[in-house]
């Protein structure tokens, strides 16, 4: 009788999976699925739900409400833009699993800002030998950057390395010797950044440094113990919440060090939104973080002078306008029209080998919303080489104007960029 | 020195919030003999509830009182509607309605207030304690914090013992069979129960939120430590669940900062093990019958 | 010894003996899966392979459960166990089936230890005991990073196709098989365990400590080792999840996996092995049906993320509801209403 339930079980469920049959499918051909006469079909992961997702959950819907924008004005060659956003909770298991969906049931052309290093590390071999493009990831781990190795694989983002030892500089040469404490992510996020630091700044210097776990509740252990070391400089490689719960704790103790804040937890208006409460008596949550050092490598968003801020702004409202326009949105749009500038590159006659050959040859050539260039060859696929420094000013990030760039390589020279960031196109759209 | 004594500060506050989630556990459990494991979801939802009423009309008190009363409302609607049918059902079967609706409050809250975090006021100043000079890691809010878990957990314990409420929420969970017969409403004792943990939750929430931000997610590992603090203190006793979240949040403060945070899950389990191993039902069993 | 006991019964046959029943049932169920993988896509190989090794978690848990009455809300960290196991032997060359047997056998060395500890506890602090061993024990890899790659985890690169199968087989189709043959495994077990004097004691010990005491049973003994077959279960499911996933990671293994197991099995039926196939198929099937249901609903990515949580959440609660003996159990309620109908009809 048990037998017989068992078979009848397993056969029944092979028999539903086999049944199931796919979602939304990209189309095309057998050699460039994905795409159609009139439509380009990429698939990202993200971490939609979950702890993770604060914050991060909006960077693909940011990206789709640029296609939106460029589909409305012809798509690229006719062709419109759609992206499947698909949710792995930020979990490796699930990543694994729906990017083999995209690719194997949806036929996406390509992967595109698939996010975090711990979930995308998992699918970067299946996506090479299934020679898929793995464009623009959404991490800043250097472990992206090898052309020869992984060639469909494309970073984005300025690598965590590159940033500290651009923070580390400035330390050096506007903080003097001043005792240093570092509060960081327990990933490579926050060691790669303190790898950076510490390419730059004597070991001495460093009096404190601090890792914590990311979803722990307090940071109490790790700011109790950079005050006690003396330090009157704090380094953050921290993502926006714990920035706040870093600051409010330093706010109990009464200890004000001079920040200094990666980029990636960094952004006014969402750290300034939790620290908000506090400062009910001052003139807005940032108050809290007046004056504090970080960096960028896109305009700030405060900067509503800024052509590339307005038009994305304009974008914003009209497509993702549920969202608030802070760094993650700003991010998702220019990740986005990078892979439209790719597109054009490719041209008409679209291939994943075509795409990828157009990133290798071009890509460290192109201008766009950034303040640095690309390190994009056949052998380097870093993608931003480097950042800006600026100071927190009244619930804004204020860029000192002097981009720099470097690489990742330990003792590597920091060199200022002298190129300055172009205008956008009229249209919005890249043009081919 | 300052370093323990930061450490030594920083636990109690952490106790204090573990506390609050544990005595809603062990109300839960002392009425009804089920584990909720969407006790934090449902916090959760209350605390958003008090956000909600605090942003429109900036009050924190009314915010405060409508974080109470959706507790007691959201705890009696569940245990009516969820509950009441797996009652009479293997244990199991509660545990499982309790993680589905769980994973049901958490994927609402999103839905209805999306993930991106948000503040919640605190009572009183956080700015620390000015001792000597030096600001200590413990502020009037910590104080008040403290004060109200205590307060809860000698009421709870008072309830039970020493009020006929108290008694027939005892016998309706220990025999609901022979309560029925002598007389106590034994469905509504467990609403009763449901609703009162759910207040206890709700008070939880509103005391944890400053700190962890609001987001639907953001209580996850407090409930986790607020169980954990609970089995140590052993379920049938709140103030046991005070003792225990006392030595947790004790313990995990200390190893956090002088071993290392990554150390403190696997503390967390250490301590939780040795001392069942010396007491089976945690610090403050409940005596069980004679063993043959 | 049960099984020689059923052999040298008068006329008892080869049919009456467990060792070969369970050996049929296991082979049949083989073919079956070779043939079904060759109609399955590439995806749904995958899928195929997730519902095996969930099988083996689940059918050890489902015994320890059902059959020994205690309960385990950690067997996600002994299934993380043996996916580092795996991770490890093979990064130093080994070959994938010692490994994963290597998986199995240092899950149940690790569930010696735990399952003296579970022997001594009850219900709800059993549970919270088991709940800190899941979410410690994947921590221990942030304490070494170069030796168990800290929150990023480890990689091996996929089991090779071996070459006498050629091109017939893809990748994933013999990933598939990996899976599938490490489930017949544990169902050929635990499928003798559970039909075994050893599985009657544990009832025993499960439905009347004292009595089965006084019946002269070590009852600690018992439990213990019905923990330690369970874990060793855990152990292989996560060696198995490791030769088809190729990786292991704190993230890859929270409590919420543990959750899940346990879900998957009062959900399929518990202390059935035919539940535990149903609790996997409805962990690797449902939330593929949440996510499609709620994708072709075009929402906003807010409602669409967390949409398919929410159906979940709600399906669990009315499949508890409905079923209260699980699937396995309401079918079988069906199965009896029907025969029953049919004898009075």
């Amino acid at each position: 009788m048990k037998r017989t339930y068992v078979m009848a079980a397993l056969a029944a469920a092979a028999a539903l999976i086999a049944g199931c049959g796919s979602s939304s499918s990209g189309g095309g051909s057998a050699d460039t699925p994905g795409v159609t006469a009139t439509s380009i079909t990429f698939g990202t992961h993200q971490p939609l739900t979950g702890p993770a997702a604060p914050g991060y959950s909006e960077i693909a819907p940011a990206s789709q409400a640029y296609f939106d924008y460029v589909n409305a004005h012809g798509g690229v060659f006719g062709r419109k833009i759609r992206l499947i956003i698909k949710d792995d909770g930020y979990n490796p298991t699930n990543t694994v699993n729906v990017v083999h969906q995209l690719v194997l049931q949806n036929n996406v052309f390509g992967i595109f800002e698939g996010l975090g290093t711990p979930t995308h590390t998992k699918v970067v071999g299946f996506l090479n030998s299934s020679k898929v493009p793995d464009l623009f990831v959404s991490s800043g781990c250097p472990c992206w950057d090898n052309g020869s190795t992984q060639p469909e694989t494309f970073g984005w983002l300025p690598n965590y390395t590159i940033e500290g030892k651009i923070l580390g500089q400035y330390i050096k040469q506007h903080l003097g010797d001043q005792k240093v404490g570092v509060i960081y992510q327990d990933d490579d996020f926050g060691q790669g950044g303190l790898a950076g630091l510490k390419d730059e700044l004597p070991a001495s210097q460093i009096v404190s440094a601090q890792p914590y776990q990311s979803g722990t509740s307090t940071l109490a252990p790790q700011v109790t113990a950079v005050k006690a070391s003396g330090a009157k400089v704090l380094v953050e490689f921290t993502v926006p919440i714990y920035t706040a719960i870093a600051r409010l704790t330093a706010f109990t103790l009464d200890y004000s060090p001079q920040l200094v804040v990666s980029s990636v937890g960094s952004d006014p208006i969402t750290v300034g939104k939790l620290l908000s409460v506090i400062s009910k008596g001052k003139a807005s949550g940032t108050a809290l973080l007046e004056g504090a050092i970080t960096d960028g490598y896109l305009p700030s968003v405060g900067d509503t002078s800024n052509p590339w801020i307005a038009l994305f702004k304009k974008i914003h409202d009209q497509y993702d306008a549920s969202a608030p326009f802070d760094g993650n949105v700003e991010y998702g749009m220019a990740s986005a029209y990078t892979l439209v500038q790719a597109l054009q590159a490719a041209g008409k006659n679209l291939t994943r080998q075509g795409i990828v050959d157009a990133i290798d040859n071009d890509g460290g050539m192109w201008t766009g919303p950034g303040l640095v260039p690309y390190r994009y060859t056949k052998t380097e696929h870093g993608g931003y080489a480097g950042v800006e420094m600026g100071v927190i000013h009244g619930g804004v990030i204020v860029l000192d104007g002097k981009p720099l760039t470097t690489d990742p390589t330990a003792g590597s020279a920091i060199t200022p960029y002298t190129g300055t960031q172009p205008a956008p196109p009229a249209s919005g759209v890249p043009s081919s | 020195m300052t370093k323990f004594i930061d450490l030594t500060l920083s636990g109690v506050s952490s106790g204090a919030i573990y506390a609050a989630v544990a005595l809603a556990l062990v109300l839960i459990w002392r009425a009804t003999r089920i584990v909720n494991f969407a006790q934090g979801a449902m916090l959760m939802i209350t605390t958003y509830i008090g956000s909600e009423l605090i942003t429109s009309t900036g009050s924190y008190v009314i915010g405060f009182l409508a974080a109470l009363a959706g507790g007691l409302v959201l705890g009696a609607v569940v245990e009516r509607a969820l509950m009441r049918p797996v009652e009479n059902k293997p244990e199991l079967n509660a545990v499982i309605v309790t993680l589905g609706l769980y994973t049901f409050l958490v994927a609402l809250a999103g839905i209805i207030w999306g993930d991106t975090p948000r503040p919640f006021p605190a009572a009183f100043s956080i700015l620390g304690y000015d001792v000597g000079g030096t600001h200590v890691l413990f502020a009037p809010n910590d104080t008040f914090i403290v004060l109200v878990v205590v307060a809860l957990a000698i009421g709870l314990g008072a309830l039970f013992r020493f009020t006929d409420f108290g008694l027939r929420l005892r016998a309706a969970a220990f025999n609901s069979e022979v309560a029925e017969l002598l007389g106590v409403r034994v469905g509504r004792m467990f609403t009763a129960g449901w609703g009162l943990a759910a207040l206890t939750g709700a008070i939880a929430g509103v005391l944890v939120a400053p700190s962890v931000f609001l987001s639907p997610n953001s209580f996850d590992p407090i409930l986790i430590s607020g169980f954990v603090a609970a089995v140590l203190g052993g379920l049938d006793s709140p103030p046991g669940a005070l003792v225990g979240a006392a030595v947790l949040g004790l313990v995990l403060s200390y190893v956090g900062g002088y071993e290392g945070t990554e150390l403190v899950p696997m503390a967390a389990l250490v301590v939780l093990v040795i001392v069942l191993l010396i007491r089976p039902t945690g610090l403050f069993p409940v005596s069980k019958g004679r063993r043959v | 010894m049960s099984s020689l006991a059923a052999v040298a019964r008068p006329g008892g046959a080869v049919r009456g003996s467990t060792l070969v029943r369970s050996l049929g049932l296991v082979i049949g169920l083989a073919v079956v899966l070779v043939l079904v993988t060759d109609a399955l896509g590439s995806y749904q190989q995958l899928q195929l392979a997730q519902g095996a090794y969930y099988f083996a978690a689940l059918a050890g848990l489902t015994v320890l459960i059902g059959l020994s009455g205690k309960i385990s809300l950690g067997h996600g960290a002994f299934m993380a166990v043996g996916a580092y196991t795996v991770m490890l032997l093979v990064g130093q060359g080994w070959a994938l089936l010692p490994a994963v047997a290597a998986a199995a056998i240092v899950s149940a060395a690790i569930g010696i230890p735990v399952g003296i500890a579970a022997s001594r506890l009850e219900g709800p602090y059993l549970a919270g005991a088991t709940l800190a061993f899941a979410v410690g024990l994947p921590a221990l890899a942030d304490r070494f990073p170069s030796l168990l790659g800290g929150a990023n985890g480890l990689t091996i690169n996929p089991p090779a196709v071996p070459s006498f199968l050629g091109a017939n087989v893809s990748l994933e189709q013999w990933q598939a098989w990996i899976g599938c043959a490490g489930a017949l495994v544990a169902l050929f077990g635990l499928y003798n365990l559970v039909h075994s004097g050893v599985g009657r004691s544990l009832r025993a010990t499960r439905d009347d400590e004292i009595a089965a005491a006084l019946c002269g049973l070590d009852v600690a003994r018992q439990q213990t080792l019905a923990f330690v077959v369970s874990a060793s279960c855990a152990g292989l499911a996560g060696g198995l999840y490791a030769a088809v996933l190729n990786l292991a990671s704190p993230g890859a293994f929270p409590l919420t996996l543990s959750l899940s197991l346990l879900t998957g099995v009062v959900v399929g039926g518990l202390g059935s092995l035919a539940g535990a196939a149903w609790g996997a198929a409805i962990l690797v099937l449902l939330p593929s049906w949440t996510n499609s249901l709620a994708h072709s609903l075009s929402l906003g990515t807010n409602a669409q993320g967390n949409l398919p949580f929410a159906i979940y959440g709600l399906v669990l609660i009315g499949l508890m509801l409905a079923w209260p003996s699980g699937i396995q159990g309401g079918l079988g309620a069906l199965m009896r209403y029907m025969s029953n109908k049919r004898r009075r009809g």
